[in-house]
């Protein structure tokens, strides 16, 4: 880009990463990954930060590497889970039955499914996510999937690894859109994720998936199974 | 506060791994009014209108993003289940702030923002992207566009 006479300023979110690809204008800013903005919902913090990012393309030399002032705003969503009217304790030991995962998933995702739908209407978002498969398709593919059911690696001229691997995010958005919806404080990012994997069967059936997809003998679905399905960081708990 | 120190360890030692680009050159456009400048858009998230086709394994090319899309419209497929996407489920602007450099537009800190606006998928290695911002260059190039805002995710 600035070789062809084009300007670049970055947002960095590793400052280690940065300082060895030294880019002409960074502003490393102490939010978490997937966060580069920093707060949701606060035009103000955020055209901040932008601020910030930008007015780097006005100095002279460099590289720059600044360090933006202020850090997001720490996680108030401890009572969130308290406030979660569903009761998704899930021990993962007692769920050895198929028929009797598919079933607790099926009540589980029931309950949140009303709450999701409630927050598609007020936000007006759509029902479908990144896989175009309503909530209800997915839960069959997943329940198909590790059944046996499905043949081949393709389904309507789509890869059947990436698909899985949108359903499994398409689910964890309806759950998180769904908790959101419900009343009490705002839900965080991490908080989210440590209860969706540690306490929803459906962490437990996408674990049932991650295990199918290291069935297959084929490349994209093995890669799917070890690393697209579920976070580096949550997969102790499905150590078995 | 998130240093890399405060990772977990499992996340924090495959950041450590991971490979980092250098350059033996560093060209540096200089002499630029941020109030003056045309400015584009590009994230590394994944991002895309629902009716393009998603982000796959190892994609190097880029999905085009117009200045005035509604958040509804817009998609992430990034193939990292590494990185926490409830700030984009709540708010656009937290991975894709359009509507923040709207607002910088209006308020004449920038000079103007770019029709079209890209994203790329960051999973895929930095330099097998190279052809593909080349040509994206020769494209803002055409479109007048002065600056860069990159945003990671």
């Amino acid at each position: 880009m600035e070789s062809a006479g084009i300007a670049t300023t970055q947002i960095s979110l590793i400052r280690e990463h940065t300082e060895i690809i030294k880019p002409p204008r960074a502003l490393w800013v102490s939010f978490p990954l997937g966060r580069p903005l920093g707060n949701p919902q606060d035009p103000k913090f955020q055209r901040d930060v932008i601020k910030h990012a930008l007015s780097l393309l006005e100095y002279s030399t460099g590289p720059v590497l600044e360090d933006y002032p202020h850090d997001a705003v720490e996680s108030k969503s401890v009572q969130v889970q308290m406030a979660c009217p569903v009761n998704f304790a899930a021990q993962t030991g007692e769920l050895t039955n198929q028929d009797d995962l598919f079933l607790k998933f099926r009540n589980e995702y029931s309950s949140m499914q009303t709450w999701h739908n409630l927050a598609c209407e007020k936000r007006n978002l759509s029902i479908l996510g990144v896989s175009s498969l309503t909530p209800d398709e997915i839960g069959d593919l997943f329940c198909n999937f590790i059944s046996g059911n499905i043949e081949g690696t393709s389904i309507g001229g789509k890869q059947l690894s990436d698909i899985l691997r949108m359903a499994s995010e398409d689910l964890k958005t309806c759950y998180f859109e769904g908790l959101s919806a419900q009343p009490g404080e705002s839900m965080d990012g991490t908080v989210f994720t440590n209860w969706f994997w540690g306490e929803t069967h459906a962490a437990i059936l996408i674990n049932e998936v991650r295990k199918t997809c290291l069935q297959y003998a084929e490349n994209d679905m093995i890669l799917a199974g070890k690393l697209l399905l579920i976070p580096r960081s949550q997969l102790y708990r499905f150590n078995e | 506060m998130v240093r890399l120190a405060q990772y977990e360890e499992t996340e924090r030692e495959h950041l450590l791994k991971l490979p980092c680009p250098t350059y033996t050159s560093s060209p540096y456009v200089t002499g630029l009014k941020v109030s003056q400048a045309r400015i584009v858009l590009i994230s590394t998230a994944g991002l895309h209108r629902r009716s393009d086709r998603p982000f796959g394994v190892g994609e190097t090319g880029y999905r085009l993003i117009a200045k005035d899309v509604e958040a509804q419209d817009l998609v992430m497929s990034h193939i990292s289940t590494n990185f926490d996407r409830t700030g984009f489920h709540m708010d656009m602007n937290m991975v894709f702030p359009l509507d923040r450099l709207r607002e910088l537009e209006e308020q004449g800190f920038i000079g103007s923002l770019s029709e079209y606006h890209y994203s790329f998928m960051g999973a895929t290695p930095p330099d097998q992207m190279e052809q593909e911002a080349y040509q994206l260059a020769a494209i803002l190039k055409k479109d007048h566009v002065d600056a860069v805002l990159l945003v990671p995710v």
